[in-house]
């Protein structure tokens, strides 16, 4: 397991599972984008998870970080959901105009592992 | 609408870490002051992007925090950003959704108009820029 400041990188199987805990400041923000990124080469990642239901505020400077993160798996080759949004950080974000547009979301990790498709009803790996 | 002042705190705005710090600050007004959790996103998020514009572009400054109260008996509170930095020549675009100078959305100051109910901004090329951000609770409190 890494840990970047607030922020645990953990791996099951394939699929990377990064839950972003309390205060999210500009420069952690930045240095969990390297991680993550770093970790999905290091372990040939075909998934990640970015959960997000501990974090209170996303501003548009953290959304950004979010969603650029996304697309940077995205051109590596690695998909990525978004989970676990509070709804009223969406009213935020969305009041602000901002749509977070270029990355998938999803409720939970549950729904967000279903989206994947990471695992087949037998539990094995694809 | 008229209002009355109870408190007031004032926090520098010089470092990074300050944007964490200010809005902290805020959540827990909000939350002491009784708004609900949609206004207190609304209002921490408006005071995140507030603070980090007066220290990106603004070089610094101080935030003043302020709890006033309508007529009506409901609660507000009052953001107040000020900075000595080079000012804003054009408010009409800076307030335009996508505008940016910097590596960001440029949603930071459009954006946070739309989160609460009053806003203003003065600004004077050479002098600095004075930012008034004030979000009214829902509901009256008991006090």
């Amino acid at each position: 397991m890494i840990r970047p400041g607030p922020v645990a990188i953990l791996r099951i199987r394939r699929t990377l599972l990064a839950a972003i805990q309390g205060e999210l400041s500009d420069h952690v923000a930045e240095r969990f984008q390297q991680d993550l990124l770093r970790t999905i080469e290091r372990v040939d990642a075909t998934g990640v998870l970015l959960d997000i239901s501990s974090l209170e505020i996303v501003d548009t400077y953290v959304a950004r970080v979010l969603a650029d993160t996304g697309q940077m798996a995205r051109l590596m080759g690695t998909r990525t959901v978004l989970v676990g949004m509070r709804p009223e950080i969406a009213a935020t974000l969305v009041t602000m105009g901002y749509l977070l547009e270029g990355v998938e979301t999803a409720l939970d990790v549950d729904a967000g592992l279903e989206v994947l498709g990471t695992f087949d009803e037998a539990g094995g790996r694809r | 609408m008229a209002e009355r002042a109870h408190g007031r705190h004032t926090l520098p705005i010089a470092v990074e870490d300050d944007v964490v710090i200010v809005r902290r600050k805020v959540r827990q007004l909000a939350e002491r002051m009784g708004f609900d959790l949609f206004s207190i996103a609304a209002l921490t998020t408006a005071a995140s992007e507030l603070t980090r514009n007066t220290w990106q572009h603004g070089l610094g400054g101080t935030a003043t925090l302020e709890e006033v109260s309508a007529d009506d008996g409901r609660p507000g509170l009052r953001m107040t950003f000020e900075d000595h930095g080079p000012g804003i020549g054009d408010l009409e675009q800076a307030l335009e959704s996508g505008f940016s100078t910097r590596r960001s959305l440029g949603l930071g100051l459009s954006g946070s108009q739309r989160l609460v109910d009053h806003f203003r901004i003065e600004s004077t090329p050479g002098e600095g820029t004075r930012v008034v951000a004030t979000k009214w609770a829902r509901y009256p409190t008991g006090r």
